[in-house]
């Protein structure tokens, strides 16, 4: 009994622990993108390393809590929830990475004009990226709250499409722009977007997960 | 010989484990909160503690099976309910042991023309009802209260789940000794006298008495009936019948020991009374029945969509079927025990209305002229007596009874060798138990004979009068005196296969 109460503590914190990381990269990819507009290569290559080092620790926690929660059979009725929430919000902080290593490698030219409007819609998916991560704390330890955030996730992903709309938009109206270089700025732009598209896939998993906690 | 009889009750242990353990861990193991190992080990062991050492482990109780009284008729009667149990655990249906037991009863009771109890046909009728019915509404109101707070408590998923185990845990060790301590008298109990073990101190650290060891073995039946069969109808009540969630799981089992415990609770409605309070009704209840009531209730509460029916009408078909199966399997056994095997499965009981007897009756307010006109003739049938007492006498039901059992020849030695050996001074009050020494040496006729002696010698040996103040003080004077009847009853002779 003493080592069940021993593994439940362990894997509380791994969760919290996870979910922790998971915010913490996607709050470094937004400082990233705002370091790489302004031209801060030094302070983007240490962001570069850190969101590196969190989607690595995010990986190998998920593989622990995993195989804790098979070990010990955990959870019995939600431990497929519970995998499928953890793997489904790597991808948030998977996406994250990505983008940021692709600004890295192809450091692509964004006109002054246009950094406003990347800085805006790296902000609105870093939120609905946020908001996901609350709404599964919440599904761990008050379900009822779930919904409070879930629905923000719902709201700022949309904003994220409208902004990456407008985005491209200008972009494409852009004069002075080759249609390559038109095709690779909105490349970048897609890629923020993900992020909240990402995030919004997580929500609609947790509606369902909790609904069936509930039940 | 008594290692071969002793096996049909090795064989009702095992069936018991396979059967009753599903009542105590089904609801855990179907849900996989424990995996079917975990389960089983802690079972084994609670049941073996509850045999040797719980309530009922002691030397004195003899069960339902104490009712038939020669060995090869016991044997008989617990192969019977042992292959009733197992043949429903192989169907993965929940029944109850006990009535098989008392099904198989009033099998060997209508093969040896002996009167059966129609009370505890009563009893087993009515538990199929109220039984699941309190079970249910239990389980409704808890799972209602445990969903409140868990909705207002905001743990931690993985908290509510540990939480969760181990409380299937405790009670599942809870029920596993109960069902040790509350079965082991069916299932060993009418071996007792003539165990074949003597005394054995383990290890110097404790003592077991000779029927501790028999119950050990008893105890050790029951568990490896759980290891080896119960798996399957852990899984009917813990799935088949409803999904359950880890949180019902846990809600089934403590609606099953409320209900056992507030419904059949002596101890509890004895503290009710003796401070003033109303007790309540004590109904018959049955493990088996109780976990189907609260799953039901669980289901019904929900919506009732989930249940699945089929499986609930085999499991009510197999509660109707599990004391007739008994009782027909018993009939035919005897029959070839008896026949075949030259068994003897009853003591000849003869009765006979002597001069004594009408005097003690007369003493006990039952008087009728036609009682003197068979002093001189033996009865071996109770039934005839019994329908020649209707016919010519104007005695009710209750008086009819009571003539008969008073009528009945109980040869009674008081051997100062069983005084030594068998009996716990323990149990007794020391007035009593002076009253007892008194009689060593004097033989009696009939039972009442032993009793009038002594109370005349104490009147500890009285009974109280008959409220429900004074039932659980009357229940234990009554095991005493069930006690020494069977201890103290002369054995016939030895040429009757019976060593």
């Amino acid at each position: 009994m003493a080592i069940l109460f021993r593994t439940t503590k362990a894997l509380e914190t791994q969760i919290d622990d996870y979910l922790d990381t998971i915010s913490r990269g996607v709050l470094i990819f937004k400082e990233g993108v705002k370091n790489y507009l302004e031209h801060a290569q030094p302070r983007f290559e240490d962001h570069l390393k850190s969101i590196d080092h969190y989607e690595s620790k995010a990986d190998d926690l998920r593989v622990s809590i995993e195989s804790s929660l098979y070990s010990h059979s955990l959870i019995p009725e939600h431990r497929g929830d519970v995998m499928g929430l953890l793997e489904s919000m790597d991808d948030v902080i998977d996406q994250s990475k990505e983008t940021l290593h692709q600004f890295s490698v192809e450091e692509p030219l964004i006109p002054q004009p246009l950094h406003k409007e990347y800085l805006e819609l790296t902000d609105v998916a870093i939120k609905a990226a946020d908001e996901v991560v609350m709404a599964a704390r919440a599904f761990f330890r008050d379900v009822n709250q779930v919904k409070d955030h879930l629905h923000k996730v719902l709201f700022y992903e949309k904003e994220a499409d409208q902004t990456g709309d407008h985005l491209k938009r200008h972009i494409f109206k852009m004069e002075s722009l080759d249609l390559s270089q038109k095709i690779h700025l909105r490349y970048f732009a897609l890629n923020i977007d993900h992020i909240a598209d990402k995030a919004k896939n997580v929500a609609d998993r947790l509606a369902i997960y909790t609904i069936k906690r509930t039940l | 010989m008594t290692f071969l009889f002793l096996s049909s009750g090795l064989f009702l242990g095992w069936s018991l484990g396979a059967n009753d353990a599903a009542n105590v861990f089904g609801t855990a193991v179907g849900t996989k909160m424990l995996r079917f190992k975990t389960a089983a080990l802690i079972a084994g062991v609670f049941v073996i503690i509850g045999a040797v050492w719980g309530g009922g482990g002691t030397t004195h109780t003899l069960g339902k099976l104490g009712a038939v009284n020669a060995l090869a008729g016991s044997f008989t009667v617990a192969l019977a309910a042992a292959l009733t149990v197992f043949w429903m655990t192989r169907l993965r249906l929940p029944v109850s042991t006990s009535q098989a037991i008392v099904g198989a009863i009033i099998g060997w009771n209508i093969f040896t023309s002996s009167i059966t109890d129609y009370n505890s046909l009563i009893t087993i009728v009515s538990t199929w009802i109220v039984c699941p019915v309190l079970a249910a509404v239990f389980a409704m109101l808890l799972y209602t209260l445990v969903r409140f707070y868990l909705n207002r408590s905001r743990q931690h998923i993985l908290r509510i789940d540990m939480r969760t185990r181990i409380g299937l845990i405790l009670v599942g060790a809870f029920g596993a000794y109960s069902l040790g301590a509350n079965n082991i008298a069916n299932v060993m109990g009418v071996f007792v006298p003539a165990s074949p073990f003597k005394e054995m101190s383990v290890l110097g650290l404790f003592t077991l008495s000779g029927s501790q060891i028999l119950f050990l073995i008893g105890g050790l039946a029951i568990a490896v009936g759980i290891f080896t069969y119960s798996h399957k109808v852990m899984e009917t009540v813990g799935g088949s019948l409803l999904r359950l969630s880890p949180m019902a799981a846990l809600v089934v089992v403590l609606a099953e020991a409320l209900v056992l415990f507030l419904f059949s609770s002596e101890a509890l409605e004895q503290w009710l009374l003796t401070h003033g309070l109303p007790a309540i009704p004590l109904v018959p209840v049955s493990s088996s029945q109780a976990v189907v009531g609260a799953v039901i209730g669980i289901g019904l509460l929900k919506g009732g969509r989930g249940i699945r029916y089929r499986v609930l009408s085999e499991i009510a078909a197999g509660w109707a079927s599990t004391p007739i199966v008994a009782g027909i399997i018993t009939f035919v056994a005897l029959f070839f025990v008896q026949n075949v095997f030259d068994q003897k499965i009853s003591e000849r009981t003869e009765y006979r209305l002597s001069e004594p007897v009408i005097a003690y009756l007369q003493s006990q307010g039952i008087e009728d002229a036609n009682l003197g006109n068979w002093t001189e003739r033996t009865f071996i049938n109770p039934l005839r007596l019994q329908s020649r007492l209707r016919k010519t006498t104007q005695l009710n039901e209750a008086q009819r009874r009571t003539v008969i059992e008073s009528a009945r020849i109980t040869p009674l030695y008081m051997a100062a060798l069983i005084f030594e050996k068998d009996l716990d001074k323990e149990w007794f009050t020391s007035a009593q138990w002076q009253a007892l020494q008194m009689t060593i040496g004097k033989t009696y006729t009939y039972e009442w004979q032993l009793f009038e002696d002594l109370q005349a010698k104490s009147a500890d040996w009285k009974f109280k009068e008959d409220t429900r103040l004074n039932k659980s003080y009357n229940k234990e004077l009554q095991e005493k005196r069930d006690f020494l009847v069977m201890m103290f009853r002369v054995k016939p002779a030895p040429d009757e296969d019976e060593m």
